[in-house]
């Protein structure tokens, strides 16, 4: 489709999966994750309260700051990364184009 | 003495579709008692989102998760059911007879003639910090993901690790009991709510507790028990801190646990189902809500409401094989009560 985007995904280090995501549905990044049988529990449904959708951002364009909701719930994580964002919370636009992320669980 | 319960459908799982499963079963005058890890009932919805609105239960253009659950508590009510909360299902067991025994963490023992599955995501557990060694130190050697019984620490040393609320309400909590209390903290902010981030501060100052932030808790030691903790800092400056006890506090993540030991058909842990009456692989034992799979499955609370419907019916034919049933509608014949 012509208003896809690829998301990668780095599966194992230097392997990287690409996803092609619609940007026309409102999906988060959790969504396309959970569509691709990523092992992502999204307990809260996307909501910012559970943290089962964490993700480290690795490398792409620059995604809009995080909201409260989400730094309070990455907050409560024993270990988070430079790049962590939960996934439920990043939404697929043509802006996030190129987008690498890990599953950090 | 052991508590033994006897009931006719056992539900796991006290959430939403679990709730509902008793008011279905209630119309058929089966009577249930209902198995929660959680000390309340309502699941994910008690526990994560109280206070978030749902706008997809039919009939309800917008009600609090909190609401709905008490609204659910208050429907079953004429059926009496009966609750376990705060105890994890461990061990299932199917008799000769078709029945089944339960047993719970706490050594409740359910005797039943069937039982629903209505476990969610399964149940929820603390989260734990990767840290070599930790397992070692579980049941009773000086890790504790939970405090369940304050005194246990009384004039004891202890590390608390965490950044949330349960962790800073622990800490001020503690102080007072502990001989000494450190919590450790990955960040130098904390986000939980604000009085309860002053209060922990004010400890500090008066020196009641030690504060360490930008640090993690990277190594366990100890010959059997637990007796003292590495402290590394994100500079990677470490020190050794002895204690008697170490809490982490990082809140809780659901996992299947147990149920996924029962022999039961499972697809990416969760349960497979055959959507006549939502039974499983082993007769007797059906699955509903979140926790269950089939072709097309949606998690969402009122398809939930359906299985519980449709599951029912299939527990009451296997609880009653010779008995005809015919459906009866609320609007004709009000609510039974048991």
């Amino acid at each position: 489709m012509e208003n896809d985007i690829r998301i990668y995904v780095e599966e194992a280090p230097g392997q990287r999966r690409e996803l092609e995501a619609p940007t026309d549905m409102g999906l988060s990044l959790m969504e396309l994750l959970k569509a691709n049988d990523y092992p992502i529990q999204a307990t809260c449904g996307g909501m910012a309260l559970c943290a089962t959708c964490h993700v480290e951002v690795l490398a792409g364009p620059a995604l809009p700051k995080p909201q409260d909701a989400e730094l309070d719930m990455l907050e409560t994580l024993p270990h988070v990364y430079e790049g962590s964002r939960l996934s439920c919370q990043i939404r697929l636009e043509p802006r996030t184009d190129g987008l690498v992320v890990r599953i950090a669980g | 003495m052991p508590n033994v319960i006897s009931t006719d459908i056992c539900i796991v799982g006290a959430g939403p579709v679990g709730l509902f499963a008793v008011f279905e079963a209630g119309l058929l005058k089966l009577r249930c008692h209902v198995v929660d890890a959680l000390p309340q009932p309502g699941g994910q919805l008690t526990e994560i989102y109280p206070k978030k609105p749902i706008y997809d239960i039919p009939g309800f253009p917008e009600v609090l998760a909190g609401d709905l659950v008490d609204n659910l508590m208050k429907q079953i009510e004429p059926f009496h059911p009966t609750f376990t909360l705060g105890e994890r299902v461990e061990e299932f067991a199917k008799l000769d007879d078709g029945s089944f025994r339960l047993l719970t963490t706490d050594g409740t023992e359910v005797q039943c003639k069937a039982v629903a599955i209505a476990g969610g995501l399964g149940s929820f557990e603390p989260r734990k910090p990767a840290v070599e060694n930790l397992e070692r130190f579980e049941g009773g050697k000086g890790v504790h993901y939970m405090v369940r019984d304050p005194e246990h620490f009384r004039d004891k040393k202890i590390v608390i690790a965490g950044g949330g609320d349960s962790a800073l309400d622990w800490t001020n909590f503690l102080a007072n009991v502990a001989s000494e209390v450190t919590l450790v903290h990955r960040g130098t902010t904390f986000r939980g709510a604000a009085d309860s981030a002053e209060k922990v501060k004010n400890l500090h100052e008066a020196g009641k507790i030690k504060l360490v932030l930008s640090s993690n808790v990277t190594h366990l030691h100890g010959n059997g028990h637990l007796q003292e903790v590495t402290i590394t800092g994100n500079d990677g400056v470490a020190e050794t801190v002895p204690l008697d006890a170490f809490v982490p506090l990082f809140g809780l993540t659901p996992k299947l646990g147990p149920i996924g030991e029962w022999g039961l058909g499972l697809e990416n842990d969760a349960v497979q189902v055959d959507t006549v009456d939502y039974s499983t692989s082993t007769p007797g034992v059906f699955a509903i809500g979140d926790i269950n799979t089939y072709p097309g499955k949606l998690k969402l609370i009122l398809c939930g409401f359906h299985e519980a419907a449709l599951m029912c019916q299939g527990a009451f034919k296997y609880i009653y094989p010779d008995k005809k049933y015919t459906l009866k509608y609320t609007t004709v014949n009000g609510v039974p009560t048991l």
